[in-house]
């Protein structure tokens, strides 16, 4: 038995060129494979760092032991466990002779450690002695970790040494140095910036793997300054033709695509350097074409090289031509069956729209296809789309359908950005003030929390100043309709907060406006809101106010003001309230309610949160005061500049203790207040106890404090009474409005956003809108042209839906054995010439086996037992008869083995051509083994030492084996 | 940082355990911990008609499925999908031609060579070489000498 695997470990040594394994690794990749959760894993990984530390740190252990270790300490991170009690080691690994061992420490270290790790300096010293080796291999593993872990300060120490290597004989070497280089200029540009020319010089190369990688900081180049790289339009276009005339080496072709990576990167490029420059431009046109002409549209990648060609055009001077035949591919991308090529072709079409906007019509059936499709993806690349195509004339259909999105969505990050899109397009679209307020009440109920707050405060301005016309009567109209639907939407259970401000501050300002509701209606419903959201202290905030204004307007009127009890008792809550800002509030709606009509429609008129408020920002009002304060002997005011720490205390206590000057506090005890409130106020001010501006939002004060806009809230309100909580607001209130946002509501005369639209042919859209509802499951097609109809605008019967009925090879027909598979699959192959418009699906690469799979097939090792029955030369087969007798009884179960490992092993979809993968798996798969690399035995003497090794799977059916067939 | 186009790449199996990682921007351990069980959920659940692209934060997962294995790119946003798409295949027909019908252990087995694999093909988050033959090259070599 030890002799065995031993035997198999030198035979596994032998197959797989000095890779050595042990058992011990064997073991532990078998069991993380097997592992059945997290949990299983963590234990794994637990128990596997605790037999590390005891390894690495045993004495002198071979390198290729250590090599292991690290390469098990690589595991134990990736599988998220903290492995740096091993780093040490991986970094000693660096210095090691053998190249292997060398490279593995260098890939250990850049994936172990990021660019400012302390022990990074002790590689620097390492790399430059590597930079420096004759062996190419190993300047190419240093340089790999110079991409990885010089960080700016470190760059110097390199810096010279991958400049020479930039003309290395080996073309690998340069290509790494390139990117060295790169990667300096990502770091910081200052350090290469006159290094940069090499660049050009080796986009040049002879080699066309480095020419290849010089474009990636050429990318990068162009697209910080374009203008200073327009001289090697020329070059870019002469390489691109080259490579499309396929004057590149064999082996960059792809699928048969000559180098198409290296296509999409000059596409890039020149889609760049053409933007808005009409002569670069027209020295493209002609390639650029030509590429058209050649793209292979049948496979992946050559559809990839046709959308990076729109991409370009779509960016460079337009060209007819090219339009057009960009505009022909876009149009096979969406009537295609893959949900990959229309993802594809509804992203090109919203780039080529700024240029033809004309061209969204004839494929308005497909994109409502794509809108409806339960595939999210899609769907959220044609709302992309959709927003791009945003008009006043479909303002209302897309806005509704966004938001219809929006509520069914759960993830936050979508969720804000739709949210804003909306907010975006109503706010310039909207065709009526009444729809805008309508679409903005829809975002704040379903999505409050993630907007942001200045569109609550845009949309009170925008009911607050109306219309902007004379239109008094159309204002209030508005006004009350506002009201109307605050005082519905109430009744719902949870709203957001953003959203109960803005009904609070609109129910406030204009809840009794209209003479609709009585006033003890409205502030029965405001106190209603402080109730139920009794913990949101901005809303309880906003609600006071509200009150206030309300029983403001009650008393200017001449109304009696007869408090609700309800009203009554949040009142003295709030009178006793730890928040110093809500507390303020209450305080201030008890005086006003106790002044006479005359004075409360001074304050508080009604409907003036438009009105300009005249600053008196020198506070000249207060000279008289000040002038009576210094001929009793107070202190004239020292400008915060001449005033030193001890002026400041004495200010302050002569502020504190103004005609209390015999209380006798020693205040010079105290460390002096350097960041005081108080030293910033001026002392007159705070010697009067009759008017507290507060320092900052003073610009808001005088006239008419308190219909600011509620956003001033608690700043601008303190103003308006005698409270001295203006310093304390400032330290401890929670609620404190940011004096930024009070300035802002303080503007609000400012012109709104660009209301003013009013297009008559909307309201017949969103008539057509609502029959489309009422129909929904009547007419599907006649519905979505309706849609299409809104959406664009033009008649929908230029296009029919794309055709979906051709799909011969899905899954579903590869249920069937095997057998019948091949050759159904071969007569669908014979069927392809008439599917040629049909895209490969990219997920069915070939393996519907898997899928329905039998069984039998679960374990690729009983089949690759299977396979070596017949192939009996090795000795191995036979220990693994002696070592597990059962399993092979298990290979000789299934008969059909032979073929089953065809759809085991990743491979299956490798060998087919592309258009192939979406026919189905069997057909081609003999072909590729045949010609594939190392040969088949090979693989199965590897696998069946593995299995001889102890990776036997322990029972008959073990999780990772199963995994491998899905 | 600008340029980067591909940020990560992942090789996950169907049960969501990883088999490798490689990221190009730095993520702490947590970081990554997190952010691989994140996309790994939203791919896993998706089925084979839909898109092999899925939106997340503020970039984009292109994703592809071999046998039980899933491999995934996180790129920009501006990145051509499809694109990243064959690149994805074209690593797995490159670990095919070193492996021979590669599978999930090959790759468990010989993590070290995919990687080599890796650091070849992707250099600062971007595409450096697609030549077969210049990929495996120096990990052929390092085989002869060792």
């Amino acid at each position: 038995m030890e002799q065995l695997k031993t035997i198999g470990r030198e035979l596994a040594m032998g197959s797989q060129g000095g890779f050595y394994q042990s058992k011990e690794f064997l073991d532990l990749v078998k069991s993380i494979g097997e592992a059945r959760s997290k949990a299983e894993e963590d234990r794994i990984v637990l128990g596997e760092i605790e037999t590390l530390k005891r390894r690495v740190s045993e004495p002198d252990i071979p390198k290729r032991k250590m090599k292991e270790y690290i390469l098990r300490l690589v595991y134990v991170e990736m599988l998220g466990h903290d492995a740096s009690f091993g780093y040490i080691h991986a970094v000693k690994m660096t210095h090691d002779d053998s190249l292997l061992v060398k490279r593995t420490g260098y890939l250990a270290v850049t994936l172990f450690l990021n660019e400012d790790h302390d022990l990074i300096i002790l590689i620097v010293n390492t790399i430059q002695k590597d930079l420096k080796s004759d062996n190419y291999l190993v300047v190419c593993a240093a340089l790999n970790a110079v991409c990885k872990l010089i960080n700016e300060e470190t760059i110097p120490a390199v810096l010279p040494q991958v400049v020479d290597l930039l003309a290395h004989p080996k073309e690998a070497v340069r290509k790494k140095a390139i990117m060295a280089l790169h990667r300096f200029y990502q770091k910081s540009p200052s350090s290469v910036s006159h290094l940069v020319s090499n660049f050009r010089k080796r986009l040049c190369d002879n080699d066309p793997g480095v020419m290849g990688a010089t474009l990636c900081p050429l990318f990068e180049l162009v697209s910080t300054d374009v203008n200073s790289y327009k001289d090697l339009v020329i070059s870019f276009v002469s390489i691109l033709k080259q490579v499309a005339e396929r004057r590149l080496p064999k082996a960059y072709d792809y699928h048969q695509m000559p180098a198409p990576f290296i296509q999409i990167k000059l596409l890039k490029i020149l889609a760049l350097l053409g933007s808005g420059d009409k002569q670069a431009s027209e020295n493209m046109y002609t390639v650029v074409g030509d590429i058209f002409r050649k793209c292979d549209s049948s496979s992946n990648i050559g559809n990839a090289v046709l959308y990076e060609c729109i991409c370009c055009v779509s960016s460079i001077y337009p060209n007819p031509k090219l339009l057009e035949s960009a505009a022909d591919a876009i149009s096979r991308f969406l009537k295609s069956d893959s949900h990959n090529l229309k993802y594809m072709g509804i992203d090109a079409l919203g780039r080529l729209i700024k240029i033809s906007p004309e061209i969204a019509e004839q494929h308005q059936l497909a994109v409502i296809d794509c809108l409806e499709d339960p595939d999210d993806t899609l769907k959220r690349k044609t709302f992309e789309l959709l927003y791009k195509m945003t008009k006043s004339t479909n303002v209302e259909v897309i806005v509704d359908r966004m938001i219809d999105y929006m509520i069914s969505i759960n993830d936050n990050h979508y969720k804000t950005e739709i949210a804003s899109r909306c907010v975006e397009l109503a706010e310039q679209f909207a065709p009526s003030n009444q729809w805008f307020i309508q679409i903005m009440n829809k975002v704040f109920e379903h999505a409050g929390d993630l907007v942001n707050i200045k569109v609550a405060h845009n949309l009170m301005r925008l009911i607050a100043e109306g219309f902007g016309e004379d239109d008094d009567s159309a204002d209030s109209q508005l006004r009350s309709s506002a009201v109307d639907s605050y005082l519905h939407i109430l009744g719902e259970p949870k709203i957001p907060s953003v959203f109960l401000q803005l009904i609070c501050w609109v129910l406030g300002e204009y809840g009794t406006a209209d003479g609709k509701y009585s006033a003890s209606y409205i502030t029965g419903k405001l106190s209603d809101v402080a109730e139920a959201y009794s913990n949101d202290e901005t809303v309880k905030a906003y609600a006071v106010t509200a009150l206030m204004k309300i029983y403001a307007f009650e008393i200017a009127a001449g109304r009696k003001v007869d408090m609700l009890p309800e009203c009554q008792s949040l009142m003295e809550q709030f009178l006793a309230s730890h928040s110093t800002d809500l507390q303020q509030r209450a305080y201030e709606l008890q005086a006003v309610i106790g002044l006479d009509a005359h004075a409360v429609e001074s304050i508080m008129p009604s409907d003036a949160s438009c009105e300009d408020i005249e600053v008196d920002k020198a506070l000249s009002f207060l000279n008289g005061y000040i002038q009576d304060s210094i001929e009793k002997g107070a202190q004239p005011y020292i400008p915060e500049s001449e005033r030193s720490g001890m002026l400041n205390i004495s200010n302050f206590r002569n502020q504190d203790h103004h005609g209390a000057s015999s209380h006798g506090l020693k205040f010079e005890a105290y460390e002096l207040p350097k960041q005081t409130v108080q030293s910033r106020i001026p002392p007159a001010t705070l010697a009067s106890t009759e008017f507290v501006p507060v320092p900052e939002p003073m610009s808001v004060r005088e006239s008419y404090p308190t219909t600011i806009v509620p956003s001033a809230s608690s700043d601008a309100e303190s103003t308006e009474l005698k409270l001295r909580l203006d310093g304390v607001q400032k330290k401890w209130g929670r609620q404190t409005h940011s004096p930024a946002t009070s300035t802002s509501s303080s503007t609000s005369k400012k012109t709104v956003n660009g209301i003013k639209q009013v297009d008559g042919s909307n309201t017949s859209n969103s008539s057509t809108w609502e029959t489309y509802d009422s129909r929904k499951h009547v007419e599907i097609n006649s519905e979505k042209q309706k849609l299409a109809a809104s959406l664009f605008g033009g008649s929908s019967k230029t296009e029919k839906k794309p055709a979906t009925g051709h799909k011969i090879s899905k899954p579903s027909s590869h249920m069937v054995e095997k057998s019948h598979v091949r050759k159904s699959s071969m007569e669908i192959a014979s069927e392809k010439k008439a599917l040629v418009h049909q895209p490969p699906d990219l997920l069915d690469f070939g393996e519907p086996t898997v899928q329905s799979s039998d069984p039998p097939s679960v374990d690729p090792f009983k089949e690759l037992e299977g396979l070596l029955e017949p192939t009996t030369q090795l000795g191995s087969t036979a220990a693994a008869a002696t070592n597990s007798p059962d399993i092979m009884g298990l290979f000789t179960e299934t008969p059909g083995g032979t073929h089953n490992k065809d759809d085991s092993d990743i491979l299956s979809s490798l060998s087919k051509q592309p258009v192939t993968n979406m026919v189905g798996g069997a057909t081609s798969t003999q072909v590729a083994q045949s010609s594939k690399g190392p040969n088949r035995k090979d693989s199965l003497e590897k696998d069946s030492l593995v299995r001889q090794m102890g990776v036997t799977p322990s029972s008959p059916n073990p999780n990772l084996f199963k995994d491998l067939l899905g | 940082m600008k340029e980067m186009g591909i940020r990560f790449i992942l090789m996950v199996n169907k049960q969501g355990q990883t088999r490798l990682a490689q990221y190009y921007e730095w993520l702490t351990l947590e970081e990554r911990r997190a952010l691989e069980g994140e996309i790994v959920r939203k791919c896993l659940a998706r089925n084979e008609q839909q898109c092999s692209f899925v939106e997340h934060r503020n970039y984009k997962i292109v994703y592809r499925r071999y046998a039980s294995l899933f491999f995934l790119v996180g790129v920009e946003n501006d990145e051509n999908e499809l694109a990243i798409l064959e690149f994805i295949h074209l690593l797995v027909e490159t670990m095919d031609r070193h492996f021979g019908n590669v599978c999930e252990l090959d790759i468990m087995f010989h993590l070290e060579k995919a990687h080599f694999m890796l650091e070849e093909m992707v250099m600062n988050g971007s595409i450096v070489e697609t030549s077969k033959a210049n990929i495996l090259s120096p990990i052929q070599l390092m085989e002869k000498a060792s």
